[in-house]
């Protein structure tokens, strides 16, 4: 059944509260979930203070300069800081986004910038997630151009206007914001695919080169996979890069159709 | 889903893949939606024929229920209605229920509790509208 309130062991538990940045003049508040699977404590709020002056005006600059110079044992995955590896989505403000390309200023509550994990993941430490099913249902649908025409000379030749179709598909980057924002995602996530996976079976759906459309759709045509979407629209609405998943899998429902009636 | 999907050597992709596709759930997609249509249109004459006997005695109800074309509204409206409940109550089960037993046996419950619904609603009009 869904559950509505947290196991025990995983419980929220006061936090320590670490001191202010000395003669800082402008700080802004974090408080950060921290858990750490090897002392064996409930998971719990850290507040720290961020000096605005000395470091950048993102909510991942804030991060890196807790773990710099306060508390070196925030963990956290962070690369290209400009939003393009997905590296650093987690739930900020109440919504999933990546910390990078979201600033301190646009994600206060009440003067507070509140960071969690990616909700309904396994956490691994602190705001890291366990990601490790969410990339097998990437895989699951075969992200691949597939083709069974003997290959041509050069490449596999398309339209412009057959390109254009994968403009709003393609440029996913796997951070997870959607799939973990959706509700049908935390309640069936064993078997339903996510916005995320959905959105890139799509992409290789509407590709023109692509040989192998219905076996595509074969494989996303189940209860769970695919029509547990109710187009709860969470997924466009966290994605950080603007895309529409929810459209996308409104695309293959209508494909399922079309190939029926 | 059995328990070989979830025995904990297996790979990611493995309890992933399941135990793949059904292949359905189009049919019961596209009928929820054809319901849904059919819901709003049948229960527009429906309310209709309401108001229509709204204050009348028995006898002007039985009247009206005796048209052939007013049964068959109501007759349609119940199995659209019906139909509607049952596709969308499985979807709250599967979404929210996931002990597997008990899933199935709500399912079960689910379906037996409509057509219920739907064959008493029929009879009754039936009964009426043939004057038994």
């Amino acid at each position: 059944m869904v559950e509505l309130t947290l196991p025990k062991n995983s419980q929220m538990t006061p936090g320590k509260v670490w001191p202010k940045p000395a003669n800082a003049k402008k700080v802004t508040e974090f408080r950060i979930y921290r858990w750490n699977p090897d002392d064996g404590r409930n998971p719990r709020i850290d507040t720290y203070y961020v000096d605005r002056d000395d470091c950048g005006p993102m909510v991942l600059d804030g991060l890196i300069y807790i773990k710099n110079k306060i508390d070196p044992t925030l963990t956290f995955r962070r690369s290209c800081r400009e939003g393009v590896c997905g590296s650093c989505a987690m739930n900020i403000g109440g919504t999933n986004t990546l910390a990078c390309t979201k600033g301190m200023d646009e994600v206060l509550v009440k003067g507070i910038i509140n960071v969690y994990p990616l909700p309904h993941m396994p956490v691994v430490k602190d705001l890291v997630p366990d990601l490790t099913r969410f990339y097998a249902q990437h895989a699951s649908i075969e992200p691949w151009l597939q083709t069974d025409s003997a290959a041509p000379e050069k490449e596999w030749r398309q339209s412009k206007d057959d390109r254009e179709k994968l403009d709003g598909l393609y440029e996913c980057i796997l951070c997870a914001c959607c799939s973990t924002s959706c509700p049908s995602y935390w309640w069936n996530g064993d078997r339903y695919l996510g916005p995320a996976a959905l959105l890139q079976a799509t992409r290789w759906l509407k590709d023109s080169r692509d040989e192998r459309t219905g076996a595509r759709l074969d494989n996303l045509e189940d209860p769970f996979r695919l029509y547990r979407c109710h187009t709860i629209m969470n997924c466009a609405q966290a994605c950080p890069k603007s895309l529409n998943p929810a459209k996308a899998i409104a695309e293959v429902k209508k494909m399922m159709v079309e190939r029926r009636i | 889903m059995s328990d070989s999907t979830h025995t904990p050597m297996r790979t990611p992709l493995g309890r992933v893949r399941g135990l793949g596709a059904s292949r359905s759930g189009t049919e019961h997609f596209f009928l929820q939606r054809v319901t849904a249509l059919a819901n709003l249109l049948l229960m527009i004459a429906f309310i209709c024929i309401v108001i229509r006997l709204a204050g009348a005695g028995y006898a002007e109800a039985r009247a009206v229920l005796g048209q052939p074309l007013v049964a068959i509204i109501i007759l349609l409206t119940l199995l659209s209605v019906c139909t509607h409940m049952r596709l969308g109550m499985q979807v709250v089960i599967e979404d929210y229920v996931h002990t597997e037993g008990l899933k199935v046996l709500l399912i079960i419950g689910n379906t037996f509790f409509t057509t219920a619904i739907a064959l008493a609603g029929a009879f009754a009009v039936l009964k009426i509208s043939l004057g038994g």
